[in-house]
């Protein structure tokens, strides 16, 4: 027997004979004999063998809650309070699917509605989907959404946006003929490079993309970049969550679309994934966006409820017309977001994003002391900040394994740029360790 | 209910964070938000509550019968939530060096093989983070392919109408033009019909099979033939793996491209519309044009990522894929086992087939004949009571039960999927085929009851067409 399977020989047997067939290979006459032999599968095995075996490939891993992390990248080392455990591991959450049948999906849907209305409320927009894939093909996703609102198929993105997402922008707009073309950094703030967008600007720019922080963790001028840029060419701002909580909405300051990575809000690192990709606009463009929607209404008796709205745009009904083929999204991380943010509340995340701030400046502070470092850029940053290193990055990074820490993020390894590490601070970084480790490098040689 | 945001009162939290212990750097205050975002000011007690009564108010599989086709709502085991919440799993940054992360890419690596066996398809990349992100990457795959052999002319993509609506779209967001192929009267793909509109221009056929209707294409080989003297290629959409699984592979049927929704067949929860995984695999020949990167082992024995894969299609997401996810799956496919995977395949298609012969005394079946994990209802012979396949659905509830899949495939007129799966019990069975036959006598007795279910839900029938014209999306 197996433990999730529950039939007996008995029930086999009775149930061949209600349908009228003598074998259950009889209900696969209609399938060729093609695989004639086992899957080349490990057999069965108990609960108590699997788990000895998957501890022990458990236990080459090093994990960034036993070792400190001064890593971030794209993915942040957040605490995450354990409430959001044990509500994300609740089953009617788990083992629920799409709220197609919006009666018994009432929970499903109240949370999404609440979810859509906290990212709005970080963001500084409208409106909100009920979560994308991550961070990268929430980009990719707003700049086609772009195209399909001016109809224009030219995007200018700063080469300062994480580049594994430009990456999948390229993959996603190569088919649909969109042009990608990249924006360059001022060196000096780290910032976009004012006069190279000024220059790249024309008629057939669907739409601009800047980072909020950017992947050097450098805040941009929004309003500034809003104003050069004609009113018809769209700005898509890719930000950071937790920021948003004590720093000015991209909204507020002329975004049209905003998106980003989720994971900071409650999700585990995960080795990369799942997190989810947020994505808010203006409230004119709803229409033109992907995903699934939530809305109220109430029903036969009065009473408010939630329903998924705006179907018509969707792939279930509009097959190859639809705004975008996502389906299944990333609900339950979405979940997971929206009890951080209950939990954390206006005042919890305010406090969370100013310690990111202080604790990353503390670190950059005390790194530049030692003199093994030297600053890259000028511009204000938000808890990660890139140095030129004096010593190989490769080096200081297995010293630091060695005292169980993860040090920082070798840029050559992400961007081909040498000697460039990228340090990241949250406030799961304590003073004594962030003196510590900046101790141990200043004796490095 | 109320929502989170009317529980607020100014001056709680739920968390207390330890006093800032560094000095504080200086702020321009430009930077700063004048006003803070409205999230609810609560405490922990509150938000447990509120998301308990939320439990409350959804269906689930673990709750009660889900019969959702093509969703294949199976039980998700507890062992696999419980493995992949272990900190050396949960708590791994993308970028630590490879030494540090041997455990999980030995993972990635084996599973990849594993999910190459099942399907029989000689690579695959486990980065497409759902089902629809999965065609996309395949469809991306064959665009690739064709491009860089010379067949730059291939340009539409034959979808059958039987398909899940994803299909087309991922195509198109391919690139590709789509071609629809009508389905013949037994539910399959109209053999003729295909060989007519098979012209040079076509790049591939998205099949599902079985499909939609539950149906096997019978005529698979054929269709293959037909495809390969075309150089068109075949994709699978391997969402209905489920029962097939160890009898018959993809890749044998001759196709080249398949995707699985590892949250369907492969047991890893669908979250209430995700996260998935939606891997790839794909024939030798194909397998320079996987997304980057992809997870080797070097003649050391050791796991690394490869970043260079000659005709890559590029990146389909940041990292990886969804690790959590697809551990699940990988724990679910040692559990069962390549004997467990295959009973569990049997036995989906025994439950499917013992409900609808057990089902077809009362009601009608849009396709007579055995199926294979599920079939669909043509709910039309209701219509003389006056009553609908939705009012069918919505009455369902009150019985505890979710409603199956409605109004899809879009080819039979007020469909019903049913999808029992193999981790139903028999006697669970015959309760809800009693419930089913019950529902349709009340049709012909008393369909009031029915139009205005369902009754036992806290919310009624909601207001659709008004959610859609007054578009209240936040608080
Ligand atoms: C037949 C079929 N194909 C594709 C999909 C798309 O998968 P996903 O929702 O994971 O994107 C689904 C599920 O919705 C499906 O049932």
């Amino acid at each position: 027997m197996y433990p999730y399977l529950p039939h007996t020989d008995e029930d086999i047997n009775k149930m061949l004979k209600t349908i009228g067939v003598n074998a259950i290979d009889d209900l696969y006459s209609d399938v060729p004999e093609l695989l004639n032999r086992d899957l080349n599968i490990p057999n069965s095995i108990s609960e108590i063998n699997l788990k000895r075996s998957l501890r022990e490939k458990a236990s080459l891993n090093d994990n960034i809650r036993d070792f400190g992390c001064f890593r971030g990248g794209g993915i942040y080392n957040h605490y995450i309070p354990s409430i959001v455990y044990q509500i994300g591991a609740k089953r009617g959450f788990l083992t629920a699917y799409t709220p197609y049948q919006a009666e018994v999906s009432q929970g499903t849907l109240q949370i999404m509605y609440e979810f859509q209305t906290m990212i709005s409320e970080l963001t500084g927009l409208e409106v909100s989907n009920s979560s994308m894939y991550d961070g990268a093909t929430s980009v990719a996703e707003a700049i086609l959404m772009a195209g399909r609102i001016n109809k224009k198929y030219k995007t200018l993105i700063a080469n300062t946006i994480h580049p594994e997402y430009i990456e999948v922008c390229e993959t996603y707009l190569k088919p649909q003929e969109f042009n990608l073309e990249k924006i360059n950094y001022d060196k000096k703030t780290g910032k976009i490079n004012i006069t190279d967008l000024k220059n790249k600007i024309n008629d057939e720019i669907s739409s601009v993309v800047i980072g909020y922080p950017n992947f050097y963790g450098i805040i941009e001028d929004i309003e500034e970049i809003r104003e050069i840029i004609p009113k018809n060419i769209l700005l898509i701002v890719v930000s950071n969550p937790i920021m948003l909580g004590a720093f000015q909405s991209p909204g507020k300051l002329g975004a049209d679309i905003v998106v980003g990575e989720g994971q900071p809000l409650g999700n585990a690192p995960g080795f990369g994934g799942p997190g989810f990709g947020f994505f808010s606009s203006k409230k004119e463009f709803i229409r033109n966006m992907p995903g699934r929607i939530i809305g109220k209404t109430i029903d036969d008796n009065g009473k408010e409820g939630f329903v998924m709205i705006l179907q018509t745009r969707e792939q279930h009904i509009r097959r190859e017309k639809a705004t975008s083929n996502i389906c299944s999204n990333h609900a339950h991380n979405a979940l997971l977001a929206a009890v951080y943010m209950s939990i954390m509340g206006r005042t919890g995340i305010k406090e969370i994003a100013m310690q990111n701030y202080h604790k990353s400046h503390y670190l950059y502070n005390k790194l530049i002391k030692t003199e093994k470092f030297e600053p890259v850029f000028e511009g204000t940053f938000f808890n990660e900040f890139a140095l030129k290193s004096k010593i190989s990055i490769d080096k200081i990074n297995k010293k630091l394994h060695e005292q169980k820490y993860f040090g920082p993020l070798n840029l050559e390894k992400i961007t081909g740029e040498k000697n460039i590490a990228l340090f990241c601070a949250t406030e799961l970084n304590t003073k004594e360790e962030i003196d510590f480790i900046c101790s141990f490098l200043e004796g490095i040689i | 209910m109320k929502l989170i945001f009317d529980k607020s009162m100014n001056g709680r939290t739920g968390f207390r964070i330890p006093e800032l212990d560094v000095p504080k750097e200086n702020i321009d205050k430009k930077y700063l938000r004048k006003e803070l975002p409205n999230l609810p000011e609560t405490y922990e007690l509150e938000v447990i509550r509120h998301y308990d009564e939320l439990e409350k108010l959804n269906h689930s599989v673990d709750k009660g019968f889900y019969p959702l086709g093509s969703c294949t709502m199976k039980y998700n085991p507890v062992l696999n939530e419980e493995i992949a919440n272990w900190e050396n799993f949960k708590f791994i940054h993308p970028y630590q060096e490879e030494e540090t992360v041997q455990g999980n890419l030995q993972i990635m690596y084996e599973l990849q093989n594993y999910l190459g066996e099942l399907t029989g398809m000689d690579a695959v990349t486990l980065q497409p983070a759902a089902g629809a992100h999965g065609e996309l990457t395949g469809m991306l795959i064959i665009k690739k392919y064709l491009e860089t052999n010379g067949f730059k002319n291939k340009t539409k993509v034959i979808v059958p109408d039987s398909a899940h609506g994803t299909n087309p779209a991922s195509a198109k967001m391919a690139g590709f033009e789509i071609v629809e192929v009508k389905s013949n009267i037994n539910g399959t793909v109209d053999i003729e019909e295909l060989k007519k509109i098979m012209t040079e221009d076509i790049a591939a056929i998205m099949l599902t099979n079985p499909n939609t209707l539950g149906i096997f294409e019978k005529d698979i080989l054929e269709i293959s033939k037909i495809a390969k003297s075309n150089n068109t290629l075949l994709y699978y959409d391997g969402a209905n793996l489920n029962a097939i699984m160890g009898k018959v592979r993809p890749g044998d049927m001759g196709f080249d491209v398949v995707h699985l929704n590892l949250h369907k067949t492969l047991s890893t929860p669908h979250g209430m519309g995700g996260p998935g995984s939606g891997t790839v695999g794909v024939k030798e020949f194909l397998k320079d044009y996987l997304p980057k990167p992809i997870v080797e082992k070097s003649k050391e024995d050791k796991y690394f990522i490869n970043y260079n894969i000659k005709h890559s299609i590029g990146r389909v997401r940041s990292f990886y894929g969804n690790f959590l996810v697809y551990l699940k799956a990988y724990i679910y496919i040692l559990s069962m086992g390549s004997d467990g995977l295959k009973r569990a395949s049997e036995l989906a298609v025994l439950n499917a087939n013992y409900m609808k012969k057990k089902m077809s005394e009362y009601m009608n079946m849009s396709h007579e004949g055995i199926c294979k994990h599920e079939f669909v209802i043509d709910g039309s012979f209701l219509k003389e009571y006056g009553v609908k396949t939705l009012d069918i659905a919505k009455r369902l509830m009150d019985f505890d039960i979710h409603p199956p899949t409605v109004y899809f495939p879009l080819i039979v007129k007020e469909a019903m999927m049913i999808e029992p799966t193999e981790t139903e019990s028999k006697e669970r069975l015959d309760i809800v085929i009693e419930n089913f036959k019950t529902i349709v006598e009340e049709a012909k007795t008393n369909p009031d009851i029915i139009k205005k279910a369902p009754h036992n839900t806290k919310i009624s029938r909601l207001n659709e067409l008004k959610a859609n014209k007054e578009l209240n999306i936040k608080y």
